[in-house]
């Protein structure tokens, strides 16, 4: 118990930080105060001093930051200066997007990449081991953006682009995992007493290796959430890597303040949700 | 093995030659149009046709492939440092100092790497000179490119601080950073030359990923990324294979440092 409240404690500080790092580098970018609104001949002298003191409150970053956090504990995140709407409102409609694309990108991508980890090392032929690692490797020099426009011209669902630069990643770390389990002194042993391929992956590597494949989940989906900018932006999907590239673009400090948490929020909690998963099972075992 | 290896090391070695020696092979500079030609097909004047602006696209995939394999070690050899200054130093000293430059990593490290380098890159001028483009795109890789480096130099010289023969050289009256210059950082060199390696395939893959999105060196200059852009307005592959060519080279080159890599790490 006492673990995860110091996990939380340092979840938090870390999204305080990096919330308040983000809003400084956006203050500090070259343009921030120019505001093509305070132009427009339409607007009366009231509006216009308006628009010029909440770009003076914005323009003073730890003023700025506290008041975001106030509004933020009582549920108002702000209003985007791009899209002209309620941050949350947008937050609200992209995540899901952006979560079922990368959850399913994710599974495909963790699925292709233990089952060839685990045929090309149980197959034990160097020509399939040296295939399967040709082709993660070939994937793994491939740039994410890359990978978006080739499904765009193919016509092929987003997620699998997504599905792709997981893969290799993971087939690396796993088949390297399972190649070492596979040299260890007691499955050489219960393959010399004639005990099954299936047996020994089942029972003994699946169960050892799984706890250390936890440590990546939660890494895959920070590669996830990267690859999702590139594939969104360029497949024309309206989820939040989407937006966080128009917001980078717009130089749009609410919204990317706010998408800036979000993502850390998201990366820690599955870093430490898978963390924490290996001790249990560790634990279990032990 | 050692000949994939081989091999890989030839085909990197005759990427820089060709590309360091541009200026002696390139039928034209990367900015000469050919006004008269546009998007032409391969033909013997253009080895590789001309892109839209009537460009040859064979001397601006030679210029190209300089400006990211010079700009990528470049971007590597920073990092490298900011992470042997952030590690190495925080896990020599210890305690404190490890814990809050440990606590800085992980902040860096829990922020998706794309996502922070597309946002710190838009917050800067885009619309900026070629030269200063390359310097601000290689400069950012390498300034927040350190994290993950810095994480595994920190356990190194973690490991150093406790050695016998860092123990030895305190008792004998060494002290602070004239130990870590004589003694840790030697000992790093290794792992240093390791991280420096493996960061180099990862920044031509972002400079690529952000020249494709719009954010990397600016026209006229050409690098991998800005090249692949074209890729946009791609709409046959069999009919324009000759395009697929940067792709290809960066595919090549990229698969190349993973193979030397990843013997590498079979030695070790």
């Amino acid at each position: 118990m006492q673990k995860i409240v110091q996990h939380l404690a340092a979840m938090a500080a870390v999204v305080l930080v990096g919330g308040l790092l983000s809003a400084t580098l956006v203050r500090l970018a070259p343009g921030f105060g120019a505001d093509e609104q305070q132009l427009d001949p339409r607007l009366s002298s009231e509006s216009v001093e308006a628009l010029r003191q909440a770009r003076t409150r914005d323009s003073d970053i730890p003023r700025f930051y506290l008041h975001y956090l106030g509004r933020a504990l009582r549920g108002d995140l702000g209003e985007s200066r791009t899209l002209n709407r309620p941050v949350r409102q947008l937050l609200a409609e992209r995540l899901p997007v952006t979560a079922r694309l990368v959850g399913a990108g994710l599974l495909v991508g963790w699925l292709c990449a233990v089952l060839l980890a685990v045929g090309a090392t149980m197959a034990r032929k160097p020509a399939c081991d040296l295939l399967a690692t040709l082709v993660a490797g070939l994937f793994l020099s491939v740039p994410a953006a890359v990978l978006a426009l080739l499904f765009v011209f193919a016509n092929a669902p987003a997620y699998l682009a997504i599905a792709l630069v997981v893969f290799p990643k993971v087939f690396s770390y796993t088949r390297n995992l399972l190649a070492k389990n596979y040299g260890s002194p007691h499955l050489v042993t219960a393959y010399a007493k004639g005990v099954g391929p299936l047996q020994i992956l089942v029972w003994h590597v699946l169960p050892v290796a799984g706890t250390q494949l936890l440590a990546v989940a939660g890494i895959s989906v920070s590669i996830a959430l990267g690859a999702a900018i590139p594939v969104e932006a360029l497949c024309g999907i309206a989820g939040i890597g989407q937006l966080a590239w128009q917001a980078a673009l717009g130089r749009d400090l609410p919204l990317l303040v706010n998408l800036t948490v979000l993502v850390t929020v998201i990366t820690l909690t599955a870093n430490w949700g898978s963390s924490f998963a290996g001790h249990g099972l560790k634990a279990r075992e032990a | 093995m050692r000949r994939v290896r081989q091999s890989a090391w030839l085909l990197l070695a005759l990427v820089a030659l060709g590309s360091l020696g541009a200026r002696l092979w390139a039928p034209a500079d990367y900015a000469t149009q050919f006004r008269e030609a546009p998007n032409s097909a391969p033909s013997y004047q253009h080895l590789l046709g001309t892109d839209e602006l009537g460009r040859d696209r064979f001397s601006r995939v030679l210029y190209g492939t300089r400006i990211s394999l010079l700009m990528a070690p470049a971007a590597a050899l920073l990092s490298t440092l900011l992470a042997t200054l952030v590690g190495g130093i925080a896990g020599y000293l210890g305690g404190w100092w490890e814990r809050t430059a440990m606590a800085a990593t992980d902040l860096f490290l829990s922020m998706p790497w794309l996502f922070l380098l597309l946002a710190v890159r838009a917050m800067l001028p885009l619309n900026v000179s070629p030269i200063t483009s390359i310097a601000v795109t290689f400069l950012l890789l390498g300034l927040l490119g350190w994290a993950a480096s810095a994480r595994v130099l920190c356990a190194g010289a973690r490991g150093l601080r406790d050695s016998d023969f860092v123990l030895q050289g305190r008792a004998s009256g060494l002290r602070g950073f004239r130990l870590l210059a004589i003694h840790v950082m030697p000992n790093l060199k290794p792992v240093l030359l390791a991280q420096f390696w493996i960061s180099i395939p990862v920044f031509i893959i972002s400079e690529a990923n952000l020249g494709i999105l719009g954010l990397g060196v600016s026209e006229p200059l050409p690098s991998w990324g800005s090249l692949l852009r074209e890729l946009e307005s791609f709409t046959s592959f069999g009919f324009e294979a000759w395009k697929l060519v940067p792709l290809a080279l960066l595919v090549l080159v990229v698969s190349s440092f993973q193979i030397i890599l990843s013997v590498d790490e079979v030695h070790a």
